[in-house]
């Protein structure tokens, strides 16, 4: 305990705030905001060319903007952030300093100069290969280079992370097991690295292939390596956006989680199981065999799907535990009804879990169905199905946790209170419709990826249903408030940290950022003695049954497809 | 943080108890050994069983 | 709290409450209810993508489908030049896909079965059969064979829904299905 190093002690919360985490951890999510504003624009311009009536850009720069759009978001934007979340959960959560800043450094400056070569590639017009870059297209050799940089670099910020561990066990900068959170961001951190050495053994072969010196890349080698890195780069998300939710129950409510045991078990499975569904992208790929393509698409028989299942349970409990314990004792909802919605950490967590689970959550375990695939690969429907876990679930998360770090670790006021309380239910609904609306075109046979769904140019016609071109309008629309509520958020956040009251140690006093019912109420909870959860009960109960509903009704929709075997 | 009590609870293990730590809570307070399930798990059952599935796609006649 | 170590040192040992117990219970069956409906429809459901393939070069691959064209050609789409090809029934039929289009057409005999070959000459592409949604990955280099038998007489389109370049929107390809 005795050790020291260059830091602050936080007014809001006691803890010493190691001086290179904090400026690293600034570092990186504004960082990760340039990235989301950039994407996010590059996202209104894809879903204003797909709305029919509007088909703002042409074909060439249409598949630009499109993988523009899928490398900063899915790549940059979420990984910056959750370096930064990573930083968060081991210096400042654990008390103490951060390992190797030198390396962090290192790890920023590499992940930088990666994500703008990459986008300086796509920008010069000759990488429009979209997010997946399938051999044997080709892009530029500095847009694979980019990617590979950035991958080293993030891989050096994990191990940073790792360290950080290492050296709070030493320092014995806490007692017993380390926080909920921390351990949530440990599971982000493993699947990152398996993740990030899937990148490298596909990217660097591709890279040397774009420069000449490798003949040839099987398709389908690529693409179960590839998704190695795809599905499970977002794998990190679901892990780091869980972490992210207990930490804004336990801070905006004072939740304390329902039991350590089984959220940690949770962690686990998700830690072991997540990153082979990566199989869901190969469901209908030539020469795999069903064996592999059960197990791991099941993620070994469901078990991160009962992981989730856990959180789902979990969160939602251990706020309405936290509420009860508040005093919101009325009813089965009085909790919730008196939960505190105007804060925006709050109400985007809440949005978050429920769109997660509800949208994306059931979409992907029905997506990732061996046989239900083959009526969903590669339509709208797998887009609408991760905008409901990426754009509704994990980016929510992260901006409504943005609303904590902004006053707790850049010591700024937010600007623009009202606006704040709106951006979560803005940006919510709009990723809600968006998510929607491509589940419901993807079903009616729209694919993805595809500049002109009236098929104007093609030799032989084609027409997909009118509803179809009813939801890809409404789909522009609610892509305009999704942006709306994108613009809101980076308006908010540029502002505060320029422009925002600094935040003292009175204001800590005054008005309080984390919750303050202390710890007398809280810590007598958990356990089976206060478990009487009537809210949560029915939450979970109306989700499996939407769940099991869901599914067996696309199990319906595929007997009546042709015949094949 | 804020309400770190130090209050011991009923249940809670007094102060110098060092009864061991169950088998199950030491794997799960070790990051390293659960990296190592994380990296091995996904390697073996998604990576080398699809490579291996690739290579064995016969020739065409 | 979650963002504090948990107050029990030895927090394994917790009990659970009743009602963790059973949600999990409950979930982790209807895994199992999931996982074995998978596996049920491998061996009673009537839609199962084969797993039969093979390499095969695209030079290979383009010549089967020309010889497979040649021998069963009925006529000519329109002014297109596009051959429709009926294949005798229970017999192999091939499609191929490359940079833009997918050929040549077909002519099916409802409720009959065919193998049906397809593979790619260049870049990925995704066989979308419309409006009867089915989608399949096809890739250069290998050859997939499934057995389909249309149950329905009408009109289909084959859309491509793998992005495959400048024209990739333009790529449609057909399946007739007759009486």
């Amino acid at each position: 305990m005795a050790t020291t190093f260059a830091h602050r002690v936080c007014p809001d919360t006691g803890l010493k705030v190691c001086r290179n985490a904090e400026a690293l951890i600034k570092a990186n999510a504004v960082v990760a905001i340039v990235f989301l504003a950039i994407g996010g624009l590059f996202g209104l311009l894809v879903a204003l060319t797909r709305w029919p009536a509007v088909h703002i850009l042409p074909a060439d720069l249409f598949y630009l903007a499109l993988t523009a759009h899928g490398a900063d978001i899915l790549i940059f934007w979420i990984i910056f952030f959750e370096i930064a979340i990573l930083y968060f959960a081991s210096a400042v959560l654990l008390n103490c300093r951060l390992a190797t800043p030198r390396f962090a450094w290192l790890a920023f400056a590499l992940m930088l100069v990666g994500a703008l070569m990459g986008n300086v590639a796509v920008l010069q017009g000759e990488s429009s290969v979209m997010f997946t870059s399938y051999v044997p297209m080709q892009a530029a050799p500095h847009f694979y280079l980019g990617l590979i940089l950035f991958a080293v670099g993030a891989l050096i910020a994990v191990f940073v992370f790792f360290g950080t561990l290492v050296v709070a066990h030493q320092e014995k900068t806490y007692e017993g097991s380390i926080p909920l959170v921390t351990f949530g961001a440990v599971a982000a951190a493993i699947i990152a690295v398996y993740t990030i050495a899937s990148g490298a053994i596909i990217l660097i072969p591709t890279f040397l292939w774009s420069v000449g010196l490798i003949g040839e890349i099987d398709t389908l080698t690529y693409r179960v390596v590839w998704w190695g890195l795809g599905h499970s780069s977002q794998q990190i998300n679901v892990a780091a956006h869980v972490a992210v939710w207990y930490a804004i129950a336990a801070l905006t409510v004072g939740s304390k989680p329902l039991s350590e045991k089984v959220s940690r078990m949770a962690f686990l499975l998700y830690i072991a199981f997540l990153p082979i569904a990566s199989a869901h992208h190969l469901l209908t790929d030539p020469g795999l065999s069903s064996e592999f393509k059960i197990f791991n698409t099941s993620y070994a028989i469901y078990l991160a799907v009962l992981a989730s299942m856990i959180h789902g349970m979990s969160v939602p409990g251990a706020i309405e535990a936290a509420q009860r314990r508040n005093g919101f004792t009325q009813g089965v909802f009085g909790w919730l009804r008196n939960a505190p919605w105007g804060n925006p950490a709050f109400s985007g967590m809440f949005l978050s879990v429920v769109m997660f689970g509800f949208v994306g959550g059931i979409s992907g375990v029905v997506l990732g169905t061996e046989q239900l695939n083959l009526l969903m690969h590669n339509t709208l429907y797998v887009t609408g199905h991760f905008h409901g876990t990426v754009a509704a679930g994990t980016t929510l998360a992260f901006m409504a946790i943005t609303y904590l770090v902004i006053p707790l670790i850049f010591r700024r006021e937010l600007i623009l209170k009202r606006w704040c309380k709106w951006q979560p239910y803005l940006f919510g609904i709009g990723t809600f419709g968006i998510s929607m609306l491509m589940m419901g075109a993807g079903t009616l046979g729209v694919s993805r990826r595809h500049w002109d769904m009236t098929f104007s140019d093609a030799t032989l016609s084609f027409d997909y249903p009118p509803a179809a071109f009813l939801m890809m309008g409404l789909n522009g629309i609610f892509a305009v408030l999704a942006t709306i509520g994108g613009i809101m958020f980076v308006v908010i956040v540029v502002g505060s940290v320029l422009a925002g009251k600094s935040r003292d140690a009175e204001a800590a006093k005054t008005s309080p950022i984390i919750f303050q019912g202390g710890g007398a109420t809280i810590a007598g909870h958990g356990g089976e003695a206060t478990l009487k959860l009537p809210g949560t009960v029915t939450l979970v109960t109306v989700f499996f049954i939407s769940f099991v509903l869901y599914y067996f009704v696309n199990w319906k929709f595929l007997s009546e497809v042709w015949p094949l075997s | 943080m804020v309400d770190q009590d130090n209050s011991p609870q009923q249940g809670a293990p007094a102060d110098g108890d060092d009864e061991r730590v169950p088998p199950m809570q030491a794997i799960l307070d070790n990051p390293f050994l659960l990296l190592f399930i994380g990296v091995a798990v996904p390697a073996v059952f998604y990576t080398i069983w699809g490579i291996m599935e690739i290579a064995a796609i016969p020739i065409a006649k | 709290m979650a963002v504090t170590p948990p107050q029990d040192r030895l927090w394994w040992k917790e009990p659970l409450a009743r009602m963790e117990i059973t949600w999990i219970s409950i979930a982790f069956v209807w895994g199992l209810v999931m996982f074995f409906t998978m596996v049920y429809w491998h061996i009673d459901g009537k839609q199962n993508l084969s797993n039969e393939a093979y390499r095969i070069s695209p030079d290979a691959f383009a010549e089967k489908v020309e010889v497979f064209a040649d021998e069963y050609t009925v006529r000519e789409e329109g002014e297109t030049g596009i051959p429709v090809v009926r294949p005798p029934a229970g017999g192999d039929a091939y499609m191929l896909g490359r940079l833009w289009d997918w050929w040549p057409i077909l002519e099916l005999k409802k409720g009959e079965s065919y193998r049906l070959h397809l593979s790619s000459l260049d870049w990925m592409h995704g066989f979308s059969l419309q409006p009867a949604n089915i989608n399949i990955q096809v890739h250069p280099n290998y050859e997939m064979v499934l057995t389909i038998t249309p149950d329905k007489a009408g009109v289909y389109s084959v859309v491509c829904n793998e992005f495959c370049g400048i024209g990739h929107h333009q790529m449609v390809g057909r399946i007739y299905v007759t009486e």
